[in-house]
């Protein structure tokens, strides 16, 4: 990345730099979390965020802020309510019917005023393509510092800065970037990355109404037509508890189908690594890695994939990572928690079986060899 | 109109450099084309460089080229199954006080010297592919590539495609490659912390080895393995006959993982991170395979023209030192305002008789033959040779007089008498 | 109808796939590896030749980056590009996102001064920054419309100056209908490559690249880029840590595979029981028949 190249880097960490905040800024308080919305509902990775949010602004002191924006409508102020069931204090409501729909320029503009107008020290988006396209120009505006992709929030202790942990060089490193004097620091946070935090019906908040001073004609881009992705296409990788994910090593195309198999059996959904994506063999959408999808489901069957680090990255959260894979030593060993070392074509229509209950192991071996297995 | 050029270059290898670089200093107007990204983003080597060759085009290419170490150490092993008898020389310099050899990674060293000759007027272009020599009659006048509208036209053709040389086999001036006249090289580049490396090798700043292995490794392929230390990497490698590799059907990463688990590497090559594996191939036909070298409007150089010395592992700087001489003849043609005919052409052959590179070809010229016809160099002896070194080494009771009887008998027991004598003969004659 | 002035912004990466990562100090091994054009701006610079060949006009490639960037230059002029400039200064070293727009945005603003730029082109992401924020940040710094994550162009009228762009999301596509001078970020693997015929690549092995430093690009204010316009700093890289333990494998009898099979699905149950309400076959019916036929 641009940050890691050009500058040193001290080995003890920046962290342990004093910085004395310039008075102005320090007047920023409070940990925000811009709300993603749209005609379904909120997106979840905001409430994944008010999670982290929380414990931010506990270790701060501070209190944690939402902004939901939209057109004036019903959801708007049940979305505000689910804000404070998943943690934040105070929820800043922009309602106009200018902000039916996402666009870059009336966002921002919003977005940008209330934070002059209240000076939070950390705000924080979904990294999407909402969440990128609208932080990347609030914090232009604002000429502040803004991370992307992060995997990791925590605060320097020291210099009371958010520091923000993401991969670099294509993965193979992780990078904690803070940004000193500057505020509000900003990061954006890819979808699966932080847990959702339990819902707290009980909780109280204050929702504020903003008011808000857009009009249509001054917006220069009009959205003329929202188009849904073909049914297809909209596979919700990101949210599946089972994920039985094929590499290379299945050879052909026709080999996924084993992998679709075993899904259905499972209740899950099929991934793939890039490297079967680029031959083909499956939609870019079910592509997981950096490039790809970040999941964590309950159970990440890995099958014919190495364990590139670009591929675990996107994967090595999940509860229960099973490889299959010829090669003993291949990196995905090093990060699943079990496995065979063996075909995974022949292997994943027994796995199938099994699962369905369908395999029945004859029980005529003695009791002490069967457990040698 | 299309546009004409004096020369093309096919190949940004060391060859199709040195050649391109001479003939722009020379005020020629210079197409050179690469097929890869890069120039040298295909290419495989060892890889060491001697510098002499290089010194002669660009003399301060020791302040500038992307070098890796100069080599301080050089060590010979025989290896067998197990232990290995080796010889070390070692010395901080060569005899001007200036190093005569070291290792590069191709990819960068390519770059830098192609670069070098852009500086001096070539117009490189990469990803782009020759695919054909353009004939009017028997005269090449241009060459054709991969790219729309792709054929461009020169007075000159200088072939410097590397040891397949498509373009020269397919306009039949080389005969297909026998398996036998090539060698199949096979190579890791492995990470290693720049400590690691020197502790391991007793080395510091820019210093390097290199050991040449020969024995019981290549399991009777005629054949040599290398270990070369890098700035922060080590090239390890094996090669050995392309017959042989299809005569014994052993896979060549099979020999390379053999050589790697060898308890004399083992310990020098733990706990490295494996960077890249290559394979390619290098002319081992020596003196006898090379071709012709010139016709009407073309000359052909490096690797294409099989210019690799095999015994030694030098083939960079031939390739380097015929390019120049390809270049240098032609200008010096187009001076005396003779056209670059076949019959004129014969004159880069002649230059070349006369200089180290045919010189040290014709002398080697039969040592394949001999190890062809004669296996158990390659088995026997290094096995005996270590035996018998452990043999002598051991303190264990016997007295060193029984010693020397028991090596005497065990290779008596392998080659008779005559057989030793006649070995020795061969080896001397092949190596003379 | 003249075409439109295109600026296409790409930028020299390393190779990511072929870093190494340093097995003890867990910093980065550049030893080697090769620097390339950005994979995304290529895509960027496809669409910016599309729109060329639809409507002519000119486009300049514009890049900031060490002197040896002038290489991707080179390529994107092959490609197609109708000029190249590289912006390159030492006092750019440690530039973040912020201050490499701010540098991007004042030399769009110097070539806007020679002939009004109408549309900016970048990618979505670089490999090696892989932030997808400079494309917007130039185009606030310049006041352009932004249209980013763009996957296709159907409407572009330079006489009203009306663009229309499908602009993807995860749920769907935004048609959105805007106006020029907009910056568009390409969403990749959208078009096709193309492979440039030989005279052009000649014409590109020889034109001159026009190489500005900071002054020449417009930037009078050092305040604003380098290490001093960033905001963000570095605070430490470090390898990700692995977990210790590694897989716990089944053996696997090629005699035997069934026998793997169950064990390992047995293994994963009694680590997520929950998991055998959600297979579909875990129905005792079908337990029940296969016992049957046996
Ligand atoms: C900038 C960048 C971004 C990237 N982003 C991503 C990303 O988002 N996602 C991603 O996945 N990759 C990504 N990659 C690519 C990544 O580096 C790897 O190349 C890729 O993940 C490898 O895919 P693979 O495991 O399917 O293939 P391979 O690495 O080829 O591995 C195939 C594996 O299958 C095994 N195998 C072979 N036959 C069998 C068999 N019969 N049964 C069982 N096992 C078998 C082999 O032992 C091997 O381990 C990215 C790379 C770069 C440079
Ligand atoms: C494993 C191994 C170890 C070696 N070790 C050493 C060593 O230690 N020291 C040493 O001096 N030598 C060594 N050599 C030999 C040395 O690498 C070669 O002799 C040398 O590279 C020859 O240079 P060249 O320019 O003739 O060919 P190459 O370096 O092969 O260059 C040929 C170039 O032409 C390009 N090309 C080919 N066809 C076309 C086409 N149709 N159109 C356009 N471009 C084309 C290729 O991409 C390539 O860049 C080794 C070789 C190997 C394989
Ligand atoms: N140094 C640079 N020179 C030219 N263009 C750049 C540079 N850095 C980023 N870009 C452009 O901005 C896009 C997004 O980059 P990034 O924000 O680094 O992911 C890239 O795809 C390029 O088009």
């Amino acid at each position: 990345m641009s940050e890691a190249e050009g500058k040193p880097v001290e080995k003890k960490g920046a962290a342990r730099r004093k910085v004395t905040l310039d008075p102005r800024l320090a007047e920023y308080r409070g940990v925000w979390v811009f709300v993603e919305r749209d005609a379904e509902g909120v997106h979840p990775v905001s409430w994944e965020l008010l999670g982290a949010a929380r414990r931010l602004a506990d270790q701060l002191g501070t209190v944690v802020g939402a902004v939901v924006a939209g057109a004036p409508s019903e959801a708007l102020d049940a979305d505000s309510q689910d804000a404070i069931a998943y943690g934040a204090d105070q929820i800043f409501v922009a309602a106009h019917p200018v902000l039916a729909g996402y666009r870059n320029e009336p966002y921002a503009r919003v977005l940008c005023e209330l934070v002059k107008k209240y000076k939070p020290e950390i705000l924080l988006l979904g990294a999407t393509s909402l969440g990128r396209d609208l932080a990347s120009s609030v914090a232009t505006t604002l000429e502040t510092g803004l991370t992307a992709d992060c995997t990791e929030l925590a605060i320097d202790r020291e210099s009371r800065a958010l520091a923000a942990t993401r991969p670099t060089f294509g993965g193979n490193l992780l990078c904690t970037i803070l940004t000193l004097n500057y505020r509000p620091q900003m990061a954006t946070v890819r979808p699966r990355v932080l847990p959702l935090p339990a819902k707290d019906r009980r909780r109280s908040g204050e929702i504020r109404k903003e008011e808000i001073d857009l009009c249509e004609e001054e917006i220069v881009t009009k959205l003329v037509e929202f188009l849904p992705h073909a049914g297809g296409d909209q596979v919700d990788l990101a949210l599946a508890e089972v994920i039985v994910a094929g590499g290379k090593g299945l050879q052909t195309a026709g080999n996924f189908a084993l992998l679709e198999e075993l899904a259905r059996a499972l209740g899950g959904e099929v991934g793939a690594t890039r490297a079967a994506v680029q031959a083909g063999w499956v939609d870019h959408q079910r592509q997981i890695g950096q490039t790809g999808k970040t999941v964590r489901p309950k159970l990440y069957i890995a099958a014919g994939i190495s364990g590139a680090i670009q591929h675990r990255v996107g994967m090595e959260s999940s509860n229960l990572i099973v490889a299959i894979n010829t090669d003993p030593n291949a990196p995905i060993f090093e990060v699943a928690h079990c496995g065979i070392v063996g075909d995974a074509i022949a292997l994943l229509p027994l796995l199938t079986r099994a699962v369905r209950g369908q395999l029945v192991v004859e029980t005529t071996i003695p009791t002490g060899a069967s457990a040698s297995s | 109109m299309k546009e004409r050029f004096d020369a093309i270059v096919v190949g940004a290898g060391p060859a199709g450099t040195a050649a391109a670089l001479t003939l722009a200093r020379g005020g020629w107007k210079v197409l050179q084309i690469e097929r890869g990204e890069y120039p040298g983003s295909k290419n495989v080597q060892g890889a060491i460089l001697y510098a002499d060759s290089l010194q002669k085009l660009i003399p301060t290419f020791r302040e500038e080229a992307p070098l890796e170490r100069h080599l301080v150490e050089q060590r010979l092993w025989i290896l067998d199954d197990r232990s290995y008898l080796g010889s070390t020389f070692r010395s901080p310099d060569s005899k001007d006080g200036q190093p005569d050899r070291y290792t590069i990674l191709r990819a960068q060293f390519d770059k830098w010297f192609a670069k070098k000759a852009q500086e001096e007027g070539v117009l490189l272009l990469c990803e782009t592919t020759v695919l054909d020599l353009l004939r009017e009659g028997r005269r090449v006048v241009g060459v054709r590539t991969d790219r729309e509208d792709g054929d461009v036209y020169a007075d000159v053709v200088i072939l410097a495609d590397g040891v397949n040389s498509l373009l020269a086999r397919k306009a039949g001036i080389r005969p297909e490659l026998g398996a036998g006249e090539v060698a199949l090289g096979v190579k890791e580049v492995l990470f290693y912390p720049q400590d690691t490396l020197e502790e391991r090798f007793g080395i510091q700043g820019d210093e390097g080895v290199a050991i040449e292995m020969v024995g019981k490794i290549t399991r009777g392929m005629v054949g040599t393995a290398f270990l070369y230390t890098n700035k922060e990497s080590l090239a390890v490698g094996i090669g050995c006959l392309l017959s042989d590799f299809r005569r014994e059907k052993i896979p060549p990463y099979v020999l390379l993982e053999h050589l790697k688990e060898h308890p004399a590497l083992r310990a020098l090559l733990r706990d490295g991170e494996m960077k890249e594996y290559t394979a390619h191939l290098i002319p081992e036909g020596g003196y006898k395979a090379i071709p012709k070298l010139a016709g009407d409007g073309w000359l052909i150089v490096g690797d294409a023209g099989m210019f690799v010395n095999s015994v030694h592992r030098e083939g960079s700087n031939l390739a380097m030192e015929t390019g120049r001489v390809a270049a240098e003849t032609v200008i010096e043609l187009r001076q005396a305002r003779e056209p670059l005919t076949e019959r004129n052409l014969r004159r880069y052959r002649q230059r070349l008789e006369s200089s180290f590179v045919m010189k040290d070809l014709r002398k080697y010229q039969h040592v394949h033959e001999v190890l062809d016809q004669n296996r158990h160099f390659l088995t026997t002896y290094p096995e005996l040779v270590n035996r018998a070194a452990e043999t002598l080494l051991r303190v264990d009771g016997v007295d060193k007089r029984s010693k020397q009887k028991e090596v005497t008998q065990s290779f008596r027991k392998h080659r008779s008498y005559g057989g030793l004598v006649s070995d020795a003969v061969k080896l001397w004659r092949a190596f003379r | 109808m003249k075409g439109p002035n295109i600026v296409v912004c790409v930028k020299q990466v390393p190779d990511s796939a072929q870093i190494r990562v340093h097995p003890v100090t867990g910093t980065i091994m550049r030893q080697g590896v090769p620097a390339v054009l950005n994979p995304y701006d290529l895509f960027a610079l496809e669409e910016a030749l599309q729109v060329k060949d639809r409507l002519g006009g000119r486009i300049v490639a514009l890049c900031m980056g060490p002197p040896q960037a002038e290489a991707v230059l080179r390529k994107a002029l092959s490609l197609g590009a109708d000029e190249a400039v590289l912006v390159s200064d030492r006092a750019f070293a440690g530039s973040d996102t912020l201050a490499t727009s701010f540098a991007l945005a004042s030399a769009i603003g110097r070539l806007s001064q020679e002939r009004a730029v109408d549309l900016v082109f970048t990618g979505k992401q670089t490999i090696d920054g892989d932030t997808g924020q400079v494309g917007p940040g130039v185009a606030k710094r310049l006041g352009m419309q932004l249209l980013s994550y763009v996957c296709r162009i159907p409407v572009l009228d330079m006489n009203s100056g009306r663009i229309v762009v499908h602009r993807w999301t995860e749920k769907g596509v935004q048609v959105l209908s805007s106006r020029l001078p907009c910056l568009i970020t390409v969403l990749e693997g959208r078009n096709e490559g193309r492979f440039a015929s030989l005279p052009e690549m000649i014409r590109a092995a020889r034109q001159p690249i026009r190489v500005w430093d900071r002054k020449a690009a417009g930037i009078e204010d050092v305040s604003k880029i380098g290490l001093k316009g960033s905001p963000t700093v570095v605070g430490k890289v470090f390898a990700p840590s692995r977990r210790s333990e590694r897989a716990e494998c089944i053996e696997w009898d090629l005699e035997e595979p069934e026998k793997a099979a169950t064990a390992l699905w047995e293994k994963v149950l009694s680590r997520q029981p929950e998991l055998a309400a959600n297979s579909s076959g875990g129905g005792s019916e079908r337990k029940g028949e296969e016992g049957d036929s046996e």
